[in-house]
């Protein structure tokens, strides 16, 4: 029996579907068989990250309506053996699914796969609704940014009040250089101020553009540092104790010199 | 706290901005929050004030660049002996 984990973060445009994508082609590279399911519907999204999009027939609408089976929906990644998706609908709205297809749907998911990650749509309303419907655990994505942390409280909130076990923590395009500078909020600062765990870091990185333009996400090749940390991130998934590498500690002359100071 | 020129590094301030809107917010959602805390805090006083009036009046005010929670317990008269004394 496979586990369910949304991907969520209250607020738009942090990295919810770059985060899942890679996760899903980092954790199928371990050779977990995982099943990414794209819960925005009506925006669409994670088929285009992952390069999917013209193999769409049915979608996660047309699966609790009826109109076809959970396995005819489901796209299998070509590239690597055990990635599939279940894409959302382009074309209607959220209210189109509500929590108990969705946690139906999860269900069925879990008897075939060992990982299926949800991608949530932004927000707080239905749709963020129906993606926690089915999960046993959510991870959220947060920026080291003022808005980005505020809305992650708001959403470790509600999914303690939704009974889904404390959730886990991904800062995700942090930016070591300003963190040194005192111009951006340390992953020290954020796990502070949000009292969750942190299952890892992601800085930002020109190659999740690029990939992102191919449809060949970061995580498939082996030469960009967002790939190496969502690889680490899907080996904590799995449950292997993976060290986190010291990515915004103060480094050099005037890191030293914070740190005596007691600034670090 | 300070750069070489007098400023707040934005780091900080991000941080202290957080903290201020985060306690509004927890407060804010959770109302069994402020109600809980509401009662202990008349519970302690108790033993050592009557309480009068509308008893223990708690808010969360910002202050400056902090948030302060801030109490107002009207006093009817002081027990003659606190807690410990009464052991
Ligand atoms: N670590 C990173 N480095 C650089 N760019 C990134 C990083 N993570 C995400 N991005 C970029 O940020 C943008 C938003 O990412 P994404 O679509 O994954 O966010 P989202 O949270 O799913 O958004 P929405 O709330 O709209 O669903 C994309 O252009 C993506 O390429
Ligand atoms: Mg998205």
């Amino acid at each position: 029996m496979g586990e369910v984990i949304v991907i969520t973060s209250g607020k738009g445009g942090v990295g919810k579907t770059t985060t899942t994508a890679n996760l899903g082609v980092a954790l199928a590279q371990l050779g977990l068989k995982t099943c990414l399911v794209d819960a925005d519907i009506g925006l669409r999204n994670l088929d285009v990250v992952l390069g999917l999009e013209n193999r769409i027939v049915y979608d996660l609408v047309d699966v609790v309506e009826g109109f076809c089976r959970l396995r005819q929906a489901l796209i299998r990644d070509k590239r690597l053996d055990g990635l599939s998706l279940l894409p959302a609908a382009q074309t209607k709205d959220k209210t189109a699914v509500t929590p108990e297809q969705m946690r139906a749907v999860t269900e069925e998911l879990r008897q075939e796969f060992d990982y299926v990650l949800v991608d949530s749509p932004a927000g707080i309303e239905q749709g963020f609704k129906n993606a926690i419907a089915g999960a046993d655990r959510a991870l959220i994505v947060a920026t080291p940014e003022v808005a980005s942390v505020r809305d992650a409280d708001r959403i470790i909130g509600l999914l303690e009040a939704a009974e889904i076990p404390p959730a886990r923590l991904i800062v995700n395009r942090l930016r070591p250089g300003m963190v040194r500078k005192g111009d951006m909020m340390s992953v020290d600062d954020i796990v502070d101020i949000l009292a969750i765990d942190l299952i890892g870091v992601v800085p930002e990185d020109e190659q999740i553009v690029v990939t992102t333009n191919r449809g060949e996400p970061a995580a498939l090749s082996h030469d960009s540092r967002a790939g190496e940390s969502y690889r680490a991130i899907a080996r904590r998934i799995r449950g292997d104790e993976v060290p986190f590498a010291e990515m915004d500690e103060p480094a050099g002359f005037f890191g030293r010199l914070r740190r005596i100071f007691g600034q670090a | 706290m300070l750069n070489l020129f007098g400023r707040n590094q934005s780091r900080d301030v991000a941080k202290n901005r957080l903290r201020n809107v985060l306690a509004h917010d927890r407060a804010d959602t959770s109302p069994e929050f402020m109600e809980h805390l509401r009662n202990d805090v008349m519970r302690i006083v108790s033993e050592y004030v009557e309480v009068g009036g509308q008893g223990v009046d708690l808010q969360l005010q910002s202050v400056e660049d902090h948030v302060a929670l801030v109490a107002n317990i009207p006093v009817k008269q002081l027990r003659r002996r606190g807690r410990q004394g009464n052991n």
